[in-house]
Protein backbone atom coordinates (compact mmCIF):
# COMPACT_ATOMS: atom_id res chain seq x y z
CA UNK A 1 0.00 0.00 0.00
CA UNK A 2 2.77 2.56 1.11
CA UNK A 3 5.60 2.90 3.22
CA UNK A 4 4.14 4.32 5.96
CA UNK A 5 2.67 1.44 6.79
CA UNK A 6 3.47 -2.19 8.23
CA UNK A 7 1.78 -4.89 10.41
CA UNK A 8 -0.64 -6.03 7.72
CA UNK A 9 0.75 -9.01 4.70
CA UNK A 10 0.11 -8.72 1.34
CA UNK A 11 -3.18 -9.61 -0.39
CA UNK A 12 -2.75 -12.14 -3.16
CA UNK A 13 -4.63 -13.74 -6.01
CA UNK A 14 -7.67 -15.64 -3.76
CA UNK A 15 -8.53 -12.28 -2.13
CA UNK A 16 -8.51 -10.08 -5.48
CA UNK A 17 -10.20 -13.11 -7.31
CA UNK A 18 -13.27 -13.22 -4.24
CA UNK A 19 -13.19 -9.10 -4.86
CA UNK A 20 -13.88 -9.09 -8.28
CA UNK A 21 -16.70 -11.99 -8.27
CA UNK A 22 -18.46 -10.44 -5.35
CA UNK A 23 -18.03 -6.59 -7.29
CA UNK A 24 -19.23 -8.05 -10.42
CA UNK A 25 -22.11 -9.75 -9.41
CA UNK A 26 -23.53 -7.21 -7.78
CA UNK A 27 -22.69 -4.78 -10.99
CA UNK A 28 -24.22 -6.85 -13.19
CA UNK A 29 -27.45 -7.65 -10.80
CA UNK A 30 -28.51 -3.77 -10.31
CA UNK A 31 -27.98 -3.05 -14.06
CA UNK A 32 -30.05 -5.69 -15.57
CA UNK A 33 -32.84 -5.17 -12.95
CA UNK A 34 -35.02 -3.97 -15.00
CA UNK A 35 -35.10 -6.89 -17.10
CA UNK A 36 -35.47 -9.63 -14.58
CA UNK A 37 -38.09 -8.02 -12.42
CA UNK A 38 -41.62 -9.50 -12.84
CA UNK A 39 -43.69 -6.62 -12.90
CA UNK A 40 -42.33 -3.15 -14.22
CA UNK A 41 -45.16 -0.58 -14.37
CA UNK A 42 -43.93 2.01 -17.12
CA UNK A 43 -40.32 1.84 -16.41
CA UNK A 44 -39.40 4.62 -18.95
CA UNK A 45 -41.62 7.11 -16.35
CA UNK A 46 -39.38 9.34 -14.05
CA UNK A 47 -40.90 9.09 -10.93
CA UNK A 48 -40.40 5.05 -11.56
CA UNK A 49 -36.38 5.67 -12.24
CA UNK A 50 -36.29 8.21 -9.53
CA UNK A 51 -37.97 7.14 -6.95
CA UNK A 52 -39.00 3.99 -7.77
CA UNK A 53 -42.60 4.52 -8.49
CA UNK A 54 -43.11 5.50 -4.43
CA UNK A 55 -43.84 1.75 -4.04
CA UNK A 56 -40.60 0.35 -1.45
CA UNK A 57 -42.36 -1.37 1.03
CA UNK A 58 -41.37 -1.95 4.53
CA UNK A 59 -38.17 -4.16 4.31
CA UNK A 60 -36.78 -2.54 0.90
CA UNK A 61 -36.79 0.51 2.39
CA UNK A 62 -35.04 -0.69 5.46
CA UNK A 63 -32.32 -1.61 3.40
CA UNK A 64 -32.08 0.64 0.25
CA UNK A 65 -32.01 3.65 3.71
CA UNK A 66 -30.01 1.81 5.29
CA UNK A 67 -27.84 1.49 2.80
CA UNK A 68 -27.44 4.45 1.76
CA UNK A 69 -27.60 6.37 4.71
CA UNK A 70 -24.50 3.85 6.44
CA UNK A 71 -22.45 4.28 3.20
CA UNK A 72 -19.18 2.95 2.78
CA UNK A 73 -17.41 5.90 3.60
CA UNK A 74 -18.87 5.08 6.93
CA UNK A 75 -16.90 1.97 7.13
CA UNK A 76 -14.03 3.61 6.84
CA UNK A 77 -14.13 6.92 7.90
CA UNK A 78 -15.40 6.15 11.60
CA UNK A 79 -13.09 3.89 12.75
CA UNK A 80 -10.59 6.06 11.05
CA UNK A 81 -11.78 9.12 13.38
CA UNK A 82 -11.64 6.31 16.51
CA UNK A 83 -8.28 5.13 15.33
CA UNK A 84 -6.77 8.76 15.26
CA UNK A 85 -8.90 10.15 18.58
CA UNK A 86 -10.59 7.37 20.76
CA UNK A 87 -13.89 7.50 22.80
CA UNK A 88 -14.18 10.89 20.43
CA UNK A 89 -14.98 8.74 17.54
CA UNK A 90 -17.62 7.45 18.91
CA UNK A 91 -20.03 10.28 18.46
CA UNK A 92 -21.28 8.78 15.61
CA UNK A 93 -23.63 6.40 17.43
CA UNK A 94 -25.63 9.01 19.42
CA UNK A 95 -25.70 10.96 16.26
CA UNK A 96 -27.21 7.97 14.15
CA UNK A 97 -29.77 7.02 17.35
CA UNK A 98 -31.21 10.39 17.89
CA UNK A 99 -31.78 10.60 14.36
CA UNK A 100 -34.92 8.20 14.31
CA UNK A 101 -37.01 10.07 17.01
CA UNK A 102 -36.46 13.03 14.36
CA UNK A 103 -36.84 10.83 11.39
CA UNK A 104 -40.59 9.75 13.37
CA UNK A 105 -41.65 13.00 13.71
CA UNK A 106 -40.96 14.73 10.47
CA UNK A 107 -40.41 12.29 7.63
CA UNK A 108 -43.83 11.00 7.78
CA UNK A 109 -45.15 14.28 7.32
CA UNK A 110 -42.87 15.11 4.62
CA UNK A 111 -43.51 11.94 2.73
CA UNK A 112 -47.28 12.89 2.75
CA UNK A 113 -46.85 16.29 1.53
CA UNK A 114 -44.45 14.73 -1.03
CA UNK A 115 -47.14 12.35 -2.68
CA UNK A 116 -50.28 14.21 -2.58
CA UNK A 117 -48.38 17.47 -4.04
CA UNK A 118 -46.34 14.95 -6.83
CA UNK A 119 -42.68 16.36 -4.98
CA UNK A 120 -39.49 14.57 -4.98
CA UNK A 121 -37.09 16.86 -3.72
CA UNK A 122 -36.39 19.29 -0.74
CA UNK A 123 -36.63 22.05 -2.90
CA UNK A 124 -39.81 20.98 -4.80
CA UNK A 125 -41.40 20.90 -1.14
CA UNK A 126 -39.94 24.26 -0.09
CA UNK A 127 -41.57 25.62 -3.43
CA UNK A 128 -44.85 23.99 -2.42
CA UNK A 129 -45.04 25.70 0.84
CA UNK A 130 -43.18 29.28 0.31
CA UNK A 131 -44.29 30.16 -3.61
CA UNK A 132 -40.24 31.65 -4.09
CA UNK A 133 -38.37 30.11 -6.92
CA UNK A 134 -35.41 32.44 -5.16
CA UNK A 135 -35.71 30.04 -2.09
CA UNK A 136 -36.03 27.44 -4.29
CA UNK A 137 -33.05 27.65 -6.38
CA UNK A 138 -31.19 27.75 -2.70
CA UNK A 139 -32.08 24.84 -1.32
CA UNK A 140 -31.55 23.01 -4.85
CA UNK A 141 -27.46 24.66 -4.83
CA UNK A 142 -27.22 23.56 -0.93
CA UNK A 143 -27.98 19.92 -2.05
CA UNK A 144 -25.73 19.94 -5.10
CA UNK A 145 -23.16 21.19 -3.10
CA UNK A 146 -23.56 18.92 -0.05
CA UNK A 147 -23.90 16.03 -2.26
CA UNK A 148 -21.11 16.19 -4.80
CA UNK A 149 -18.36 15.76 -2.53
CA UNK A 150 -20.02 13.42 -0.74
CA UNK A 151 -20.20 10.78 -3.93
CA UNK A 152 -16.87 11.59 -4.34
CA UNK A 153 -15.49 10.08 -1.23
CA UNK A 154 -17.64 7.33 -1.78
CA UNK A 155 -15.78 6.62 -5.15
CA UNK A 156 -12.25 7.31 -2.85
CA UNK A 157 -13.74 4.53 -0.45
CA UNK A 158 -13.72 1.91 -3.70
CA UNK A 159 -10.02 3.08 -4.30
CA UNK A 160 -9.35 2.51 -0.82
CA UNK A 161 -10.26 -1.42 -1.39
CA UNK A 162 -8.87 -1.91 -4.33
CA UNK A 163 -5.42 0.11 -3.54
CA UNK A 164 -5.41 -2.32 -0.49
CA UNK A 165 -5.60 -5.27 -2.86
CA UNK A 166 -2.64 -3.96 -4.38
CA UNK A 167 -4.21 -2.98 -8.02
CA UNK A 168 -3.43 0.09 -9.50
CA UNK A 169 -5.24 3.36 -8.33
CA UNK A 170 -6.22 5.23 -10.90
CA UNK A 171 -7.72 2.55 -13.78
CA UNK A 172 -9.43 0.58 -10.90
CA UNK A 173 -10.98 3.84 -9.74
CA UNK A 174 -12.15 4.46 -13.72
CA UNK A 175 -13.56 0.60 -13.01
CA UNK A 176 -15.53 1.93 -10.59
CA UNK A 177 -16.59 4.55 -11.75
CA UNK A 178 -17.83 2.92 -15.34
CA UNK A 179 -19.77 0.40 -13.43
CA UNK A 180 -21.65 2.87 -11.25
CA UNK A 181 -22.36 4.76 -14.25
CA UNK A 182 -24.01 1.83 -16.24
CA UNK A 183 -25.95 0.75 -13.28
CA UNK A 184 -27.30 3.73 -11.97
CA UNK A 185 -28.36 4.46 -15.95
CA UNK A 186 -29.92 1.18 -16.81
CA UNK A 187 -31.43 0.56 -13.09
CA UNK A 188 -32.67 3.99 -11.26
CA UNK A 189 -33.31 3.86 -7.96
CA UNK A 190 -34.50 -0.31 -8.21
CA UNK A 191 -30.59 -0.83 -8.34
CA UNK A 192 -29.20 0.08 -5.20
CA UNK A 193 -32.65 -0.84 -3.77
CA UNK A 194 -32.11 -4.55 -4.98
CA UNK A 195 -28.33 -4.26 -4.64
CA UNK A 196 -28.35 -2.93 -0.81
CA UNK A 197 -29.75 -6.34 0.59
CA UNK A 198 -26.40 -7.90 -1.52
CA UNK A 199 -24.51 -4.99 0.56
CA UNK A 200 -26.16 -4.79 3.72
CA UNK A 201 -25.29 -8.90 4.24
CA UNK A 202 -22.16 -8.73 3.43
CA UNK A 203 -21.23 -5.77 5.59
CA UNK A 204 -23.47 -7.83 8.01
CA UNK A 205 -21.22 -10.75 8.01
CA UNK A 206 -17.88 -9.21 7.47
CA UNK A 207 -18.46 -6.85 10.81
CA UNK A 208 -20.16 -9.71 12.31
CA UNK A 209 -16.81 -11.66 11.68
CA UNK A 210 -14.43 -8.46 12.50
CA UNK A 211 -15.83 -8.40 16.29
CA UNK A 212 -15.76 -11.57 17.47
CA UNK A 213 -12.94 -13.11 15.68
CA UNK A 214 -10.62 -9.98 16.33
CA UNK A 215 -11.14 -9.82 20.29
CA UNK A 216 -10.77 -13.16 20.56
CA UNK A 217 -7.24 -12.99 19.10
CA UNK A 218 -6.43 -9.93 21.19
CA UNK A 219 -7.56 -11.76 24.38
CA UNK A 220 -11.38 -10.20 25.05
CA UNK A 221 -12.69 -7.11 24.62
CA UNK A 222 -11.21 -5.77 28.14
CA UNK A 223 -7.74 -6.16 27.13
CA UNK A 224 -8.25 -5.16 23.30
CA UNK A 225 -9.21 -1.48 24.69
CA UNK A 226 -6.51 -1.70 27.33
CA UNK A 227 -3.83 -2.28 24.68
CA UNK A 228 -5.65 0.40 22.76
CA UNK A 229 -5.53 3.02 25.16
CA UNK A 230 -1.79 2.58 25.78
CA UNK A 231 -1.74 4.11 21.70
CA UNK A 232 -4.22 6.98 22.20
CA UNK A 233 -3.73 10.59 24.40
CA UNK A 234 -4.98 9.55 27.88
CA UNK A 235 -8.28 11.11 29.55
CA UNK A 236 -8.37 12.34 32.63
CA UNK A 237 -8.58 9.04 35.38
CA UNK A 238 -12.46 7.49 35.17
CA UNK A 239 -13.31 9.72 31.83
CA UNK A 240 -13.47 8.76 28.27
CA UNK A 241 -13.02 11.80 26.74
CA UNK A 242 -11.09 14.57 27.69
CA UNK A 243 -12.43 17.90 29.12
CA UNK A 244 -12.39 19.82 25.92
CA UNK A 245 -14.48 17.15 24.08
CA UNK A 246 -17.25 16.89 25.64
CA UNK A 247 -19.11 19.94 24.17
CA UNK A 248 -18.00 18.93 20.59
CA UNK A 249 -18.82 15.42 21.21
CA UNK A 250 -22.58 16.57 21.88
CA UNK A 251 -23.40 19.41 19.17
CA UNK A 252 -21.22 17.46 16.55
CA UNK A 253 -23.51 14.70 17.38
CA UNK A 254 -26.97 16.99 17.15
CA UNK A 255 -25.80 18.62 13.95
CA UNK A 256 -25.10 15.49 12.13
CA UNK A 257 -28.44 14.46 13.11
CA UNK A 258 -30.42 17.28 12.34
CA UNK A 259 -28.73 17.55 8.83
CA UNK A 260 -28.75 13.55 7.94
CA UNK A 261 -31.98 13.53 6.68
CA UNK A 262 -31.89 16.68 4.49
CA UNK A 263 -29.34 15.28 2.21
CA UNK A 264 -30.61 14.56 -1.76
CA UNK A 265 -30.04 10.66 -0.93
CA UNK A 266 -31.45 10.01 2.29
CA UNK A 267 -34.66 12.29 1.45
CA UNK A 268 -34.61 10.28 -1.70
CA UNK A 269 -34.84 7.05 0.07
CA UNK A 270 -37.73 8.19 1.77
CA UNK A 271 -39.84 9.22 -0.17
CA UNK A 272 -39.44 6.25 -2.60
CA UNK A 273 -41.38 4.66 0.77
CA UNK A 274 -44.70 3.05 -0.15
CA UNK A 275 -46.44 5.23 2.63
CA UNK A 276 -46.29 7.05 5.77
CA UNK A 277 -46.08 3.63 8.40
CA UNK A 278 -43.37 2.33 5.99
CA UNK A 279 -41.30 4.97 7.36
CA UNK A 280 -42.38 4.92 11.22
CA UNK A 281 -41.98 0.99 10.97
CA UNK A 282 -38.29 2.29 9.90
CA UNK A 283 -38.11 4.11 12.43
CA UNK A 284 -37.87 1.81 14.77
CA UNK A 285 -36.65 -0.89 12.70
CA UNK A 286 -33.70 1.44 11.43
CA UNK A 287 -31.62 1.44 14.51
CA UNK A 288 -30.30 -2.15 14.08
CA UNK A 289 -27.80 -0.27 11.75
CA UNK A 290 -26.67 1.97 14.57
CA UNK A 291 -25.81 -1.17 16.47
CA UNK A 292 -23.86 -2.53 13.68
CA UNK A 293 -22.36 1.19 13.45
CA UNK A 294 -20.94 1.32 16.94
CA UNK A 295 -19.43 -2.07 16.39
CA UNK A 296 -17.67 -0.84 13.38
CA UNK A 297 -16.34 2.20 15.51
CA UNK A 298 -15.11 -0.37 17.42
CA UNK A 299 -12.45 -1.80 14.93
CA UNK A 300 -10.43 1.05 15.24
CA UNK A 301 -9.56 0.80 18.66
CA UNK A 302 -8.72 -2.88 17.40
CA UNK A 303 -6.65 -1.94 14.68
CA UNK A 304 -4.72 0.34 17.82
CA UNK A 305 -4.55 -3.47 20.06
CA UNK A 306 -4.14 -5.74 16.21
CA UNK A 307 0.07 -3.76 16.36
CA UNK A 308 -1.99 -1.59 13.34
CA UNK A 309 0.30 1.30 12.16
CA UNK A 310 -0.25 3.44 9.75
CA UNK A 311 -0.09 7.67 9.00
CA UNK A 312 -2.97 6.85 6.89
CA UNK A 313 -6.21 6.58 9.01
CA UNK A 314 -8.19 5.71 5.88
CA UNK A 315 -6.35 2.66 5.34
CA UNK A 316 -6.70 1.35 8.88
CA UNK A 317 -9.69 -0.90 8.42
CA UNK A 318 -8.00 -2.64 4.85
CA UNK A 319 -4.95 -3.41 7.09
CA UNK A 320 -7.00 -4.58 9.95
CA UNK A 321 -8.85 -7.31 7.40
CA UNK A 322 -5.83 -8.02 5.70
CA UNK A 323 -3.79 -8.95 9.07
CA UNK A 324 -6.61 -10.24 11.10
CA UNK A 325 -8.65 -12.69 8.35
CA UNK A 326 -7.55 -15.24 5.54
CA UNK A 327 -7.05 -13.61 2.19
CA UNK A 328 -9.73 -14.84 0.77
CA UNK A 329 -11.99 -13.51 3.41
CA UNK A 330 -10.45 -10.42 3.45
CA UNK A 331 -10.88 -9.69 -0.64
CA UNK A 332 -15.00 -10.42 0.58
CA UNK A 333 -14.95 -7.69 2.81
CA UNK A 334 -13.29 -5.29 0.61
CA UNK A 335 -15.96 -6.45 -1.56
CA UNK A 336 -18.56 -5.50 0.96
CA UNK A 337 -16.68 -1.96 1.41
CA UNK A 338 -16.93 -1.64 -2.73
CA UNK A 339 -20.68 -2.55 -3.25
CA UNK A 340 -21.24 -0.42 -0.23
CA UNK A 341 -19.75 2.12 -1.99
CA UNK A 342 -21.89 1.93 -5.01
CA UNK A 343 -25.36 2.02 -3.29
CA UNK A 344 -25.25 5.43 -1.73
CA UNK A 345 -23.54 6.29 -4.80
CA UNK A 346 -25.84 5.80 -6.86
CA UNK A 347 -28.97 7.34 -4.63
CA UNK A 348 -26.78 10.29 -4.41
CA UNK A 349 -26.46 10.84 -7.97
CA UNK A 350 -30.57 10.27 -8.76
CA UNK A 351 -31.51 12.66 -5.90
CA UNK A 352 -29.25 15.10 -7.12
CA UNK A 353 -30.41 14.60 -10.77
CA UNK A 354 -34.07 15.16 -9.65
CA UNK A 355 -32.59 18.32 -7.82
CA UNK A 356 -31.02 19.22 -11.24
CA UNK A 357 -34.20 18.36 -13.47
CA UNK A 358 -36.87 19.23 -11.31
CA UNK A 359 -35.53 22.76 -9.47
CA UNK A 360 -32.57 24.25 -11.10
CA UNK A 361 -33.28 23.55 -15.09
CA UNK A 362 -37.25 22.58 -15.09
CA UNK A 363 -37.00 23.50 -18.74
CA UNK A 364 -35.34 20.13 -19.50
CA UNK A 365 -38.40 18.54 -19.41
CA UNK A 366 -39.04 16.12 -16.53
CA UNK A 367 -38.16 13.05 -19.08
CA UNK A 368 -35.84 9.98 -18.04
CA UNK A 369 -33.32 10.71 -20.43
CA UNK A 370 -33.04 14.24 -18.57
CA UNK A 371 -32.65 12.25 -15.16
CA UNK A 372 -30.20 9.70 -16.81
CA UNK A 373 -27.84 12.78 -18.35
CA UNK A 374 -27.89 15.02 -15.52
CA UNK A 375 -27.22 11.53 -13.07
CA UNK A 376 -24.08 11.23 -14.97
CA UNK A 377 -22.91 14.32 -15.25
CA UNK A 378 -23.16 14.81 -11.20
CA UNK A 379 -20.90 11.34 -11.42
CA UNK A 380 -18.08 12.91 -13.95
CA UNK A 381 -18.10 16.22 -11.63
CA UNK A 382 -17.22 13.82 -8.22
CA UNK A 383 -14.68 11.67 -10.42
CA UNK A 384 -13.00 14.98 -11.12
CA UNK A 385 -13.19 16.27 -7.96
CA UNK A 386 -11.56 12.72 -7.02
CA UNK A 387 -9.32 12.75 -10.04
CA UNK A 388 -7.84 16.29 -10.36
CA UNK A 389 -8.21 17.62 -6.79
CA UNK A 390 -6.94 15.55 -3.87
CA UNK A 391 -8.55 13.38 -1.52
CA UNK A 392 -8.44 16.21 1.11
CA UNK A 393 -10.20 18.59 -1.14
CA UNK A 394 -13.22 16.03 -1.05
CA UNK A 395 -13.16 15.29 2.63
CA UNK A 396 -12.90 19.24 3.26
CA UNK A 397 -15.82 19.78 1.17
CA UNK A 398 -17.86 17.23 2.30
CA UNK A 399 -17.63 18.85 5.88
CA UNK A 400 -18.60 21.98 5.11
CA UNK A 401 -21.46 20.27 2.67
CA UNK A 402 -22.84 18.84 6.12
CA UNK A 403 -22.62 22.83 7.19
CA UNK A 404 -24.77 23.80 3.78
CA UNK A 405 -27.32 20.97 4.20
CA UNK A 406 -28.13 21.81 7.44
CA UNK A 407 -29.06 25.60 6.64
CA UNK A 408 -32.12 24.27 4.57
CA UNK A 409 -33.20 22.74 7.95
CA UNK A 410 -35.38 26.08 8.75
CA UNK A 411 -37.01 26.09 5.30
CA UNK A 412 -38.14 22.39 4.92
CA UNK A 413 -38.27 21.21 8.42
CA UNK A 414 -39.61 24.36 10.50
CA UNK A 415 -41.75 25.35 6.82
CA UNK A 416 -44.13 22.18 8.45
CA UNK A 417 -44.81 24.22 11.38
CA UNK A 418 -47.69 26.91 10.80
CA UNK A 419 -45.63 29.91 11.17
CA UNK A 420 -46.25 32.83 9.17
CA UNK A 421 -42.91 33.19 7.68
CA UNK A 422 -42.05 34.15 3.64
CA UNK A 423 -39.91 32.88 1.62
CA UNK A 424 -37.66 35.99 1.41
CA UNK A 425 -37.19 35.89 5.32
CA UNK A 426 -36.23 32.35 4.87
CA UNK A 427 -33.92 33.16 2.05
CA UNK A 428 -32.49 35.93 4.38
CA UNK A 429 -31.55 33.22 7.14
CA UNK A 430 -30.07 30.42 4.29
CA UNK A 431 -27.63 32.95 3.06
CA UNK A 432 -27.13 34.44 6.24
CA UNK A 433 -26.46 30.99 7.80
CA UNK A 434 -24.90 29.37 4.76
CA UNK A 435 -22.00 32.49 4.54
CA UNK A 436 -21.30 33.18 8.21
CA UNK A 437 -20.61 29.33 8.64
CA UNK A 438 -18.47 28.83 5.80
CA UNK A 439 -16.08 31.95 6.70
CA UNK A 440 -16.10 30.61 10.12
CA UNK A 441 -15.42 27.09 9.12
CA UNK A 442 -12.37 28.25 6.70
CA UNK A 443 -11.37 30.97 9.10
CA UNK A 444 -10.48 27.41 12.20
CA UNK A 445 -9.08 25.73 9.22
CA UNK A 446 -11.72 23.70 7.99
CA UNK A 447 -12.08 22.09 11.21
CA UNK A 448 -16.04 21.16 12.55
CA UNK A 449 -15.87 22.96 15.63
CA UNK A 450 -15.32 27.00 16.51
CA UNK A 451 -14.13 28.12 20.17
CA UNK A 452 -16.63 30.34 21.52
CA UNK A 453 -16.79 32.77 24.46
CA UNK A 454 -19.30 31.48 27.20
CA UNK A 455 -18.71 34.06 30.15
CA UNK A 456 -15.01 32.87 31.30
CA UNK A 457 -15.42 29.45 29.48
CA UNK A 458 -13.68 28.83 26.47
CA UNK A 459 -15.68 25.95 24.43
CA UNK A 460 -15.83 24.47 21.26
CA UNK A 461 -19.28 24.16 19.31
CA UNK A 462 -20.05 22.44 15.96
CA UNK A 463 -20.01 25.41 13.48
CA UNK A 464 -23.01 24.02 11.61
CA UNK A 465 -25.36 24.81 14.92
CA UNK A 466 -23.78 28.22 15.17
CA UNK A 467 -24.71 28.93 11.68
CA UNK A 468 -27.99 27.35 12.14
CA UNK A 469 -28.83 29.61 15.38
CA UNK A 470 -28.12 33.24 13.48
CA UNK A 471 -29.97 31.28 10.09
CA UNK A 472 -32.89 30.52 12.46
CA UNK A 473 -32.70 34.25 14.22
CA UNK A 474 -32.23 36.05 11.05
CA UNK A 475 -35.51 34.52 10.06
CA UNK A 476 -37.11 35.65 12.66
CA UNK A 477 -35.95 39.00 12.69
CA UNK A 478 -36.49 39.07 8.92
CA UNK A 479 -40.20 37.78 9.61
CA UNK A 480 -40.59 40.99 11.62
CA UNK A 481 -39.07 43.44 9.15
CA UNK A 482 -41.90 45.23 6.59
CA UNK A 483 -39.87 44.46 3.39
CA UNK A 484 -39.40 40.82 4.32
CA UNK A 485 -42.89 39.92 6.11
CA UNK A 486 -45.27 37.59 5.02
CA UNK A 487 -47.75 39.85 2.95
CA UNK A 488 -50.32 37.01 1.95
CA UNK A 489 -52.41 35.05 4.15
CA UNK A 490 -51.13 31.54 3.43
CA UNK A 491 -48.83 30.92 6.18
CA UNK A 492 -48.87 26.24 5.80
CA UNK A 493 -49.05 24.46 2.78
CA UNK A 494 -51.62 25.20 0.16
CA UNK A 495 -53.68 21.75 1.04
CA UNK A 496 -53.21 20.95 4.97
CA UNK A 497 -52.27 17.29 5.73
CA UNK A 498 -53.99 16.95 9.08
CA UNK B 1 -57.56 22.94 30.69
CA UNK B 2 -56.28 20.52 28.17
CA UNK B 3 -58.24 17.68 27.36
CA UNK B 4 -56.90 13.74 28.15
CA UNK B 5 -56.10 13.49 24.20
CA UNK B 6 -53.67 16.60 23.77
CA UNK B 7 -52.19 15.98 27.29
CA UNK B 8 -52.04 12.21 26.47
CA UNK B 9 -50.07 13.35 23.02
CA UNK B 10 -47.79 15.62 24.73
CA UNK B 11 -46.78 12.87 27.39
CA UNK B 12 -45.95 10.24 24.38
CA UNK B 13 -44.42 13.21 22.28
CA UNK B 14 -42.25 13.79 25.67
CA UNK B 15 -40.61 10.69 25.35
CA UNK B 16 -39.41 11.15 22.39
CA UNK B 17 -37.40 13.88 23.90
CA UNK B 18 -35.41 11.36 26.14
CA UNK B 19 -33.15 9.83 23.50
CA UNK B 20 -31.46 13.48 23.25
CA UNK B 21 -31.59 14.04 26.93
CA UNK B 22 -29.88 10.81 27.60
CA UNK B 23 -27.38 11.17 24.83
CA UNK B 24 -26.75 14.94 24.44
CA UNK B 25 -26.07 15.72 27.97
CA UNK B 26 -22.54 13.87 27.74
CA UNK B 27 -21.16 14.57 31.59
CA UNK B 28 -24.09 11.82 32.22
CA UNK B 29 -21.74 8.94 30.88
CA UNK B 30 -18.29 10.28 30.30
CA UNK B 31 -17.06 8.00 32.53
CA UNK B 32 -15.47 3.95 32.47
CA UNK B 33 -16.90 2.52 35.36
CA UNK B 34 -19.33 0.01 35.81
CA UNK B 35 -18.06 -1.69 32.90
CA UNK B 36 -20.17 -4.21 31.40
CA UNK B 37 -18.09 -7.57 30.31
CA UNK B 38 -15.01 -5.76 29.98
CA UNK B 39 -16.01 -2.65 28.22
CA UNK B 40 -16.24 0.31 29.77
CA UNK B 41 -19.18 2.64 30.99
CA UNK B 42 -19.33 4.91 28.19
CA UNK B 43 -19.54 2.50 25.55
CA UNK B 44 -22.13 0.09 26.61
CA UNK B 45 -24.25 2.84 27.78
CA UNK B 46 -24.60 4.50 24.33
CA UNK B 47 -25.20 1.22 22.72
CA UNK B 48 -27.81 0.44 25.14
CA UNK B 49 -29.27 3.59 23.96
CA UNK B 50 -30.18 1.95 20.20
CA UNK B 51 -32.81 -0.70 21.47
CA UNK B 52 -34.34 1.84 24.02
CA UNK B 53 -34.71 4.26 21.88
CA UNK B 54 -36.31 1.73 18.97
CA UNK B 55 -38.46 0.79 21.50
CA UNK B 56 -39.77 4.05 22.34
CA UNK B 57 -40.42 4.70 19.33
CA UNK B 58 -42.41 2.28 19.11
CA UNK B 59 -44.42 2.85 21.98
CA UNK B 60 -45.15 5.92 20.84
CA UNK B 61 -46.22 5.02 17.09
CA UNK B 62 -48.24 1.96 18.45
CA UNK B 63 -49.63 4.25 21.16
CA UNK B 64 -49.63 7.29 19.53
CA UNK B 65 -52.79 9.52 17.47
CA UNK B 66 -51.07 8.51 14.16
CA UNK B 67 -51.53 4.87 14.51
Amino acid sequence: MNGASHGAPLPDTAARLVFVAFFAVTILAGSTVRWWRRRHPDASHAEEWSLGGRGFGTWVTWFLVGGDFYTAYTVIAVPALVYATGAFGFFALPYTVIVYPFVFLVMPVLWDIARRGGLATAADIVRARFDSRALELAITLSGLAAVMPYIALQLIGIRTVIEALGLPGEASLLVAFASLAVYTWLGGLHAPALTAFIKDIMIYIAVLAAVTIIPLHLGGYGAMLRSAAAHLPAPPPGHALAPGQVVPYATLALSSALAAFLYPHTLTGVLAAQSADTIRRNAVMLPAYTLLLGLIAMLGLMAHAAGIVTTHPSSVVPLLFLSVFPSWFAGFCFAAVAVGALVPAAVMAIGAASLVTRNLMPSLGGGVRASQVSALAIKIGALACVLWLNAQFAIDLQLLGGLWILQTFPALILGLLPWRVSGAAMLVGWAGGTAAGTLLCFADGLKPTHVVGLGAHQVACSTGLLALMLNIALVLVASALPITRLRTRGSAFPNPTR
Amino acid sequence: MTPPATRRRVWLLSLLLLPFAGLLWVPLYDRTTPALLGLPFFYWYQLLWVPVTAALVWIVWKRGPQA
